[in-house]
């Protein structure tokens, strides 16, 4: 039982009338600090394991589980799925990949920036390389001579010497860069990446598989994935002439107004390679059975089938492969909004666990696993039937925390109309999705937002770009209840437990800080700007239109109500609350709206009067020095 | 726009040059065995180069980049492609090409930013949404993880790592204007050329900057040769096995550390003072991309590859070193006398000029 729900029963056993039980939840949205000290306590001390990708060893005896929360591989025995060994690694770890031979096992670990390289003989880490910001995915090639790594904040693919770690140059990917796949003949690497690439304002998200050369360690091709942001994990089948990637299909062109009619995201494969011809975008998605945030995905070794997790739906939809050829070959033109396509190809959906993402399926296709990251369990799949035959219990903790019940809430999309959407649609791993939206409740076509960074989001209240939702609770339930879900609210509990989580996620470690936090030269420079009382013709800048007052704090916001000069035609209102500058560099686009592509383009284009800030005095030389500093906050 | 308006100007020049009438053809001698004959095939907006004027070429392996006055060109498999802005391109005038070698990304100057090329995608930085200083891009080098730019409004590095932006002009380093017209990066030292300032230099180790100014100024006099850099207006610098060449509207300079080595028409091989590039082979040789024709320098002779002045045929002279100028029989030129750049495939050259871009094939001699 979780530990939420234990407290609200133990108020219900001592005789509290609901308006209390009400009262109760209530002071934990506003943070009163002897009930959320109540669930933290207990959310501090617990150390879920949180699987996040599972591997097969070449020989099939060993099942090599990456566990994100607890930072450590854990090795298990395929067949009786007795512990062999725990491997402790680095920070919120999120790529796991074998050396060709099997000798080697690699661990990217996102938080602090390195690769954990584990002897599999001995079963321990006898190496660990520093290597690019948020590493989140690792492939070798089939020589074993170089290392490719994602790296999912410099948005580029690392190239390093598989023998020595020494990093030998860095390949333009996309956006957000994350997960790789080699092909089938080690020639080429596909590389995706979970925030869209810059496009103009207010037109469909742009991204792609980033095609390299392993031979020559160079990009040869993108293919382009129109309308997609969020793209995750791809397969190949054994012959090479079939890739699929797994990927959302935003749809923030149009007001989020009728989810009923599957009115926010398609949930979508595009297979590619030979035996397609072109690429082709499946959808998922049929009514009432969404595949909300695929995210794994596994062919067949007999190419018959293909299987996609859903952290949101929490299933696995498996595709037969031949039907959905047939159908794509028998469709012309796009259809990836024709929700009754998948009835053609989709012949099961699984329920498994809670968020399940990584899977891995045995060398003879019998056997699929799939970690389920919010429950600590392993789905064991058999392939024949479509069936869970058991399900893998990992160690940890048994009691479920308000803070987990929280996480388990973000990701679900058991709350929203028909379970199309969660939390984690638009907020990617608890972040940000790089997109603007058409919110309903400001009018259709009006007030486009963009999608706001979550990280370090406690304490900056109140919330909207409009400042009009006075803490989470308002802004995560009815809000989100009425607008996003359209369906069942969220029971007190749950809703308290979702703030308590929303309020735990902490800001990724910033990168363009130095260890031990002093700045850089322009980094200072760009700092005595921002804190500067006087322009550079000596005239006193008023306080309110000093970067440091409204942009002041720890977290870079003093929580007011301020209007910038930003407002559009198609805003209600210029009256904007200055927002955290958590992990700016981040977040492109900027401005509410998303209008501002870079950092520079909030000054060079939408200041024209001096209103955000006094900074048309600034020359070239010094707004670099201005950005440079932002970007440490 | 300089570069362009100097364009237009000696094309009328080149034009009534051509209406001299024809010499009696020259006699067969030797070659002298250093000096490289080559067969030039022309293209034009006739064989698919989307405009003639064409400012820059890069050769990347069998592929070969255009800038033209009007997109990017890419042949390849003997077929052109155009990149225009609808694909991203920052501006549709391309003024300056340069090859990451390590990872096959292509970064083109153009008339209203920098653009990247990487595998088929183009993100394209301006002085409003990046860092750059100025959108005017006259030169552009790769060293390393940085891409080191010339601007209408200094220099700048960004460091593709990082995406950290740094700006040189007059308030950090010894640049009186700011007009810079080209660089070439090296892992030890980078070059500015400035128009109207010398040449800049930025030593990688130190971080430290110098100048190498003409000793006479402003001053259209050559009072001692080889005292210093030849004049202030600098067109082009190259740096390769520890030598600067730079060129300049009045002559070019070899330096090489610590002597420099000038070069006029009158006492070289030299086509025209009039110098738009150069480009150094090695310590002793590089080529010279002049308003009067493409020169190539061996350390001791000169070649000249132009159409004549005299009757408007395909010339190719060489000069020794007593001076002995001797005419090679050939049947090709370059596609214009003026010449904007040259890059080298093997053997081959491939020359960039105000009316089309050359390939130059090495013919055995």
């Amino acid at each position: 039982m979780r530990a939420g729900a234990a407290a609200g029963f133990a108020l219900l056993a001592a005789g509290l009338s609901a308006t209390a039980l009400t009262f109760f939840s209530v002071a934990l949205w506003t943070g009163s600090p002897v009930h959320a000290d109540e669930h933290r306590g207990s959310v501090e001390d617990v150390d879920y394991a949180s699987p996040l990708e599972v591997l097969l060893s070449p020989d099939g005896a060993r099942l090599y589980v990456l566990c994100q929360q607890s930072q450590e591989v854990r090795v298990l025995d395929a067949a009786s799925y007795a512990v062999i060994k725990n491997i402790a690694v680095g920070r919120v770890p999120r790529g796991i990949s074998l050396s060709p031979d099997g000798a080697r096992l690699f661990v990217t670990n996102s938080w602090d920036d390195t690769l954990s390289i584990i002897d599999t003989n001995a079963l321990v880490v006898v190496a660990t390389w520093p290597v690019g910001a948020e590493p989140s995915s690792v492939v070798e090639d089939r020589q074993g001579k170089r290392l490719f790594i994602a790296n999912r904040i410099s948005n580029d693919v690392a190239v390093l010497d598989a023998q020595t770690g020494a990093e030998e140059k860095r390949l333009l990917a996309g956006r957000g860069s994350s997960y790789l796949a080699l092909s089938p003949d080690g020639t080429k690497l596909y590389a995706t990446h979970v925030y869209p690439n810059a496009s103009p304002h207010r037109t469909a998200p742009e991204s792609e598989i980033t095609v390299i050369d392993v031979a020559r360690a160079v990009v040869v091709d993108r293919i382009p994935l129109h309308g997609i942001a969020g793209v995750f994990h791809m397969a190949f089948s054994g012959d090479g002439r079939l890739g699929v990637v797994a990927e959302y299909h935003p749809k923030n062109l149009v007001p989020l107004a009728h989810l009923e009619h599957g009115g926010a995201f398609e949930d979508t494969l595009t297979v590619f390679g030979a035996d397609v011809g072109k690429t082709v975008e499946v959808p998922l998605d049929e009514l009432e059975c969404y595949a909300s945030q695929p995210f794994g995905v596994a062919i067949a070794p007999d190419k018959s089938r293909i299987y996609v997790t859903s952290g949101g739906s929490e299933i696995v939809t498996v595709v037969d492969v031949p039907r959905m050829l047939r159908f794509i070959h028998a469709h012309n033109g796009p259809f990836v909004q024709d929700l009754s396509a998948s009835a053609n190809y989709v012949v099961a959906r699984i329920a498994v666990g809670l968020n399940p993402r990584g899977l891995t399926l045995t060398r003879d296709g019998r056997r699929l696993f799939v970690a389920n990251r919010l429950d600590d369990t392993i789905s064991l799949i058999d392939t024949r039937t479509n069936r869970v035959t058991s399900t893998i219990t990992l160690a940890g903790p048994k009691t479920i925390t308000a803070l987990r019940h929280g996480e388990q809430t973000f990701y679900t999309a058991r709350y929203s109309f028909q379970g199309q959407i969660g939390c984690a649609n638009c907020h990617i791993d608890s972040s940000f999705d790089g997109i603007q939206w058409n919110l309903e409740p400001d009018g259709f076509g009006r007030s486009i937002v963009d999608n706001k960074l979550l990280e370090g989001v406690k304490d900056t209240e109140p919330y909207k770009w409009t400042g009009t939702n006075p803490n989470i609770p308002t802004e995560c339930g009815p809000r989100t209840e009425k607008y996003f879900w359209r369906s069942e609210n969220y029971d007190n509990l749950t809703l308290a437990d979702l703030t308590v989580y929303v309020r735990s996620i902490a800001p990724r470690p910033n990168r363009w800080r130095l260890a031990g936090g002093e700045l850089t030269p322009p980094q200072e420079r760009g700092q005595a700007i921002f804190e500067r009382s006087v322009d550079k013709f000596k005239k006193p800048i008023p306080e309110y239109n000093r970067c440091s007052y409204c942009h002041s704090g720890p977290k870079g916001t003093n929580q007011k109500i301020v209007d910038v000069g930003t407002r559009k035609p198609t805003d209600n209102t210029g009256l904007l609350k200055a927002p955290p500058l958590t992990n700016i560099a981040l977040t492109a686009p900027y401005l509410h709206d998303g209008s501002a592509r870079s950092l520079e383009e909030i000054w060079t284009v939408y200041n024209p009067e001096d209103k955000h800030g006094r900074t048309n005095d600034l020359t070239k030389d010094e707004l670099n020095d201005l950005i440079e500093y932002l970007r440490t906050r | 726009m300089k570069k362009l308006c100097t364009i237009a100007l000696l094309l009328v020049a080149g034009t009534t040059a051509f209406a001299v009438p024809p010499a009696s053809a020259a006699p067969r001698v030797p070659v002298p065995p250093t000096m490289p004959r080559y067969r030039f095939e022309n293209f034009t907006t006739a064989n698919g180069l989307p405009d003639n004027h064409v400012f820059a070429v890069l050769v990347d392996g069998d592929r070969i980049w255009a800038a033209t006055e009007n997109g990017l060109a890419l042949y390849e498999n003997r077929v052109w492609k155009t990149y225009t802005t609808k694909d991203g391109l920052a501006h549709r005038a391309v003024l300056s090409l340069a090859l990451d070698k390590r990872t096959g990304d292509v970064w083109a100057g153009t008339m209203a930013g920098l653009s990247r090329i990487s595998g088929g995608r183009i993100d394209s930085y301006t002085q409003l949404n990046s860092g750059l200083s100025n959108d005017v891009v006259y030169g552009v080098s790769v060293e390393g993880e940085n891409v080191w730019v010339a601007t209408a409004a200094g220099g700048c590095r960004l460091n593709t790592r990082t995406g950290q932006w740094a700006l040189y002009n007059e308030r950090n380093t010894p640049m009186v204007e700011i007009w810079t017209y080209g660089v070439a990066a090296t892992p030890t030292k980078v070059y500015y050329a400035v128009w109207g300032s010398g040449v800049l230099e930025y030593d990688q180790k130190t971080g430290r900057w110098d100048k190498y100014d003409d000793p006479d100024g402003e001053n259209e006099i050559v009072l001692f040769k080889d005292q210093g850099l030849i004049h202030e207006i600098v067109t082009s610098v190259s740096y390769v096995d520890n030598i600067l060449w730079a060129a300049t509207y009045f002559g070019d300079s070899r330096y090489d550390g610590r002597y420099w080595h000038n070069f006029l028409t009158k006492d070289s091989g030299l086509p025209s003072n009039f110098t738009n590039y150069i480009k150094g082979v090695d310590a002793k040789s590089a080529w010279f991309c002049t308003d009067k024709g493409l020169a190539y320098y061996d350390g001791v002779n000169w070649a000249v590859y132009r159409t004549s002045l005299k009757d408007g045929k395909p010339e190719m002279t060489v000069r020794d070193a007593e001076a002995k100028v001797t005419p090679v029989a050939v049947t090709t030129a370059p596609a214009h006398n003026y010449v904007l750049g040259i890059d080298f495939q093997g053997a081959d050259i491939w020359v960039a000029t105000a009316k089309g871009l050359s390939h130059g094939i090495r013919e055995k001699q």
